[in-house]
């Protein structure tokens, strides 16, 4: 047990060395460090939301609106097969049926003569297709299930699988969109991750003003402009007043509250190439410009050409901003949005157009922001208490242990070192309730060397000599030493599982502390004091313990 | 010249804790009757990782705050149950209200109501706006978490010793976790998923302790086979009893400098830590080991029975 070969040595100081040097640049302030040489490793520890400030949202995209959104669509592509296929101006093979409806999970319709339906059945079959097999490679099945029912109707419902893809897809893009988002705030280094099925956590450290940034990230901004049919009253929305093929939305505008528009739209958000926030030329007022891409700049040209004189409706998430006249056609492919503007949210609108929409808003299910003075004064605190509680620690063991407490907090030192070395390498986040782990990590690594050092006294007291005490001392305790951070261990694997933020931070650094104080305490302590006992040069030593 | 250290415990105790059993085990019950009692009838202060609900620590720019003013602006908006208090400095104010009904939005719409009426005189240094839909999940995860840790702990010590060990040890766990909670239920902390994390550290530590004292009992099963039980359990507790103390004091003194320099926002945290060492400490001793003289241990170690690797300090 005291008898280490040049390789081990060797090893045990590269290990600890790698330790120091990765904890290094953390003593380094921030600004020199980017002159410092290239071999330095620069990775600093990674601190987390609480100490450094930010923004945690999780948030949630509603199920429920995708699932009626695929729904509608369903419903057209229905409609349009029972039409039948279209030769020159005519439909061949169209199916007459009544109560075409969409239903919450499902569509639904009659063939108008009973005799139809297996011929209506057979030609809404064309609609299914297999699913995409999954990254996994596991076959999900088609798309839709379809049904003959008692009374002649015909049911189409899309499959489970087909729902959970459409959600995963529109999550992965609604990802994208929140990033580009945040991206436009001017924020650095968001992280964005993806939560369950349904669910996006986006961390922003650094960001002081948690209402924009919740503003912008949770909103739909589904744009899209439409011909005017008429102005619309409350009690028309209420009666549900409208013509086929068209829709009633509420409106922001001053002039009515509610617009009668055709469905069909003019153009929508995906045909924006830019947009900007600006003052209107003879308002003064805050607006939004925006530019077409060329296949929108194009179709806007043809219809406003067609429809001067009319007024058409700028829709944003279902709700009418303004409905201007068509003065002359806009063949340019710019124009400019105004509506009850502020500076701040016509630029809020200029951002989301620029990021573009997601499917449905999102739902913020969890907020926690931290102003970075607050962080500032816990990391404070942190240093504060760590710096204390260490100083008493090495006082203590000093006290109880003589010369070989020296080597305990010799350890103790390294282990600290390294505990902050493996968090600045593997960038883990380190939290408020981590800096705790770190000091409860000091209590407890000494604990192995307690264990040890204990075991050496008695064994002196049984009458041993200094060697075989220190060798019997060690071994004996090694078993002890194992079971005890190896059901430390295990909480602490059990607290990373459950973790949420902070908790998983603390996980994390109390794990990492378990690996390091065994190997500091067990093993470095045991080198100190092999080559202390071989400058003796003599069996019988006094004790210094 | 020689530098020894202070043996602060003094060796060759001969302290009859097995024996203090009866005391000891009446006091734990009826600590673990109060607590049980304490969080069925006055339940546990919730914070709003498990309730849901708004919680603002805000720190007024210019001065100490004003509780008075800060209750008028907040009170009149008609959260229900507000708790508006004083926090750590002069200047900052604490600010909780309950989950609002009407989902996840009313939530984010009643701390934009707080913005508005707080004005522009306060700085929003720390908000937390918990939903109902996280509030149920964090709790789940909560309760399961510390049984899973319970349960696998169970399964490790059934493993490397025996089950009556295995039994004796989560018995004590159990009755660290339930002091823990009745304490947290006498002083009506706060109890938040941090504090969840502590009390998983608390078994951890806890285990460390009992697992020692096991080992102990383990190797003096094989050395002295004809001692009555009771007499080894108190050998064993008396050799172990300075590596317990001494961790003990180690510890203690890094998680005391924490709560007292270590702020406001883990303060909870720290004191149940600080708890936990002390109870697990205690249990340990006389909830752990005699535990073992009540389920009865196997006395012939001389096989492979309960050794499932090779004693190092038997090897040469």
């Amino acid at each position: 047990m005291l008898h280490f070969s040049k390789w081990k040595t060797f090893t045990i100081w590269a290990i600890a060395l790698i330790g120091i040097f990765c904890a290094a640049p953390n003593l380094i302030p921030e600004k020199d460090l980017a002159s410092y040489p290239a071999f330095m490793q620069k990775l600093r520890l990674n601190l987390g939301l609480d100490l450094r400030g930010g923004s945690h949202l999780l948030m949630q995209m509603d199920k429920n609106v995708l699932i009626e959104k695929q729904i509608k669509i369903l419903r057209g592509n229905v409609r349009n097969v029972l039409r039948g296929k279209k030769e020159g101006d005519k439909h061949v093979g169209a199916i007459r049926y009544r109560d075409l409806s969409a239903k919450k999970d499902r569509v639904e319709f009659k063939p108008s003569d009973p005799a139809d339906l297996d011929r209506a059945f057979e030609a809404v079959k064309t609609l299914i297709t297999p699913l995409p097999t999954t990254s996994f490679g596991t076959v999900p099945g088609n798309n839709l299930e379809i049904e003959k029912t008692a009374d002649g109707r015909i049911t189409i419902k899309p499959t489970d699988p087909a729902i959970a893809q459409r959600i995963s897809t529109t999550i992965d893009s609604a990802i994208e969109v929140v990033r580009r988002r945040v991206d436009e705030l001017g924020t650095t280094e968001p992280s964005i991750q993806r939560q369950g099925d349904d669910r996006i956590l986006l961390q922003v450290p650094g960001y002081d003003n948690p209402e924009k940034l919740k503003d912008v990230v949770k909103q739909a901004a589904v744009l899209s402009f439409h011909l005017v049919v008429r102005p619309a009253t409350a009690q028309d929305a209420a009666e549900g007043l409208t013509e086929p093929g068209t829709t009633i939305y509420p409106s922001k505008d001053q002039y009515s509250s509610h617009y009668i528009l055709e469905d069909e739209p003019l153009i929508t958000g995906a045909d924006l190439a830019n947009a900007q926030q600006s003052f209107g030329a003879q308002t003064n007022r805050p607006v939004v410009t925006f530019r077409l891409n060329s296949r929108g700049a194009i179709r806007f040209g043809e219809v406003t050409t067609d429809n001067v004189g009319r007024p058409f409706a700028i829709v944003l998430d279902n709700q009418v901003i303004s409905a201007p006249t068509i003065q002359e056609p806009i063949t340019g492919g710019t124009g400019q949005i105004s509506g009850n503007f502020t500076v701040s949210s016509a630029d809020d609108l200029a951002i989301l157009l620029r990021s573009g929409s997601l499917e449905a808003p999102l739902t913020i299910l969890e907020e926690r922001t931290v102003d970075a003075s607050l962080g500032a004064d816990s990391i404070a605190a942190g240093k504060l208490a760590a710096m204390i509680g260490l100083a008493g620690v090495v006082l203590f063991i000093l006290v109880a242990y003589g010369q070989f407490g020296i080597y305990a907090n010799v350890a103790l030192l390294i282990n600290i070192a390294m505990i902050v070395g493996a968090l600045s390498l593997l960038q883990a986040t380190l939290t408020l309730p981590g800096i705790a782990g770190i000091v409860l990590t000091m209590g407890m690594a000494v604990d192995a060397n307690v264990l040890i050092f204990e075991r050496i006294r008695e064994e002196l007291r049984a009458g041993k000599t200094a060697i075989s005490a220190i060798e019997s001392g060690y071994s004996r305790a090694l078993s002890t030493i194992l079971d005890a951070n190896i059901t430390t261990f295990l909480a602490a694997i059990i607290l990373f599982w459950l973790g949420s933020g902070p908790v998983k931070g603390f996980a994390v650094t109390l794990s990492i502390g378990i690996f390091t104080s065994v190997f500091t305490a067990f093993v470095l302590t045991r080198w100190l004091i092999a080559v202390w006992l071989r400058s003796k040069r003599s069996k019988t030593v006094e004790m210094p313990i | 010249m020689v530098f020894k250290g202070i043996d602060f415990v003094p060796h060759g105790t001969k302290i009859p804790f097995v024996s203090m059993r009866t005391i000891t085990f009446i006091l734990s019950a009826l600590a673990m009757v109060a607590s049980i009692g304490l969080f069925s009838t006055k339940g546990l202060n919730y914070g709003i990782d498990f309730i849901g609900g708004t919680s603002i620590e805000v720190r007024n720019k210019t001065g100490p705050a004003d509780i008075a003013d800060v209750r008028s602006k907040v009170g009149g908006l008609g959260f229900g149950d507000v708790q508006i208090q004083q926090f750590n400095d002069p200047r900052d104010v604490l600010v909780r209200i309950e989950l609002q009904s009407g989902g996840e939005e009313a939530n984010q719409l009643a701390l934009d109501k707080i913005r508005v009426a707080l004005g522009d005189g306060f700085e929003f240094r720390n908000t937390e706006v918990i939903g109902p839909t996280v509030s149920s999940e964090l709790t789940e995860a909560g309760i399961i978490a510390v049984i899973t840790a319970i349960i696998v702990v169970l399964i490790y010590i059934w493993l490397r010793f025996e089950w009556q060990f295995s039994l004796g040890a989560v018995l004590a766990l159990v009755h660290d976790v339930i002091l823990t909670i009745g304490i947290f239920s006498f002083l009506q902390l706060e109890f938040t998923l941090s504090i969840i994390a502590a009390l998983l550290t608390i078994v951890g530590y806890s285990l460390n302790d009992t697992v020692v004292v096991y080992d102990r009992v383990r190797e003096n099963l094989r050395k002295f086979k004809k001692m009555p039980l009771a007499d080894l359990l108190d050998v064993s507790i008396n050799e172990t009893l300075s590596r317990t103390i001494l961790t003990s004091v180690t510890t203690l003194i890094a998680l005391v400098s924490l709560f007292v320099f270590g702020g406001e926002v883990i303060r909870g945290f720290v004191f149940a830590m600080i708890w936990g060492v002390i109870v697990g400490t205690y249990s340990s001793i006389f909830i752990a080991s005699p535990a073992l003289l009540l389920l009865g241990v196997k006395r012939d170690w001389s096989g492979l029975g309960g050794a499932k690797y090779k004693e190092p300090g038997t090897a040469k």
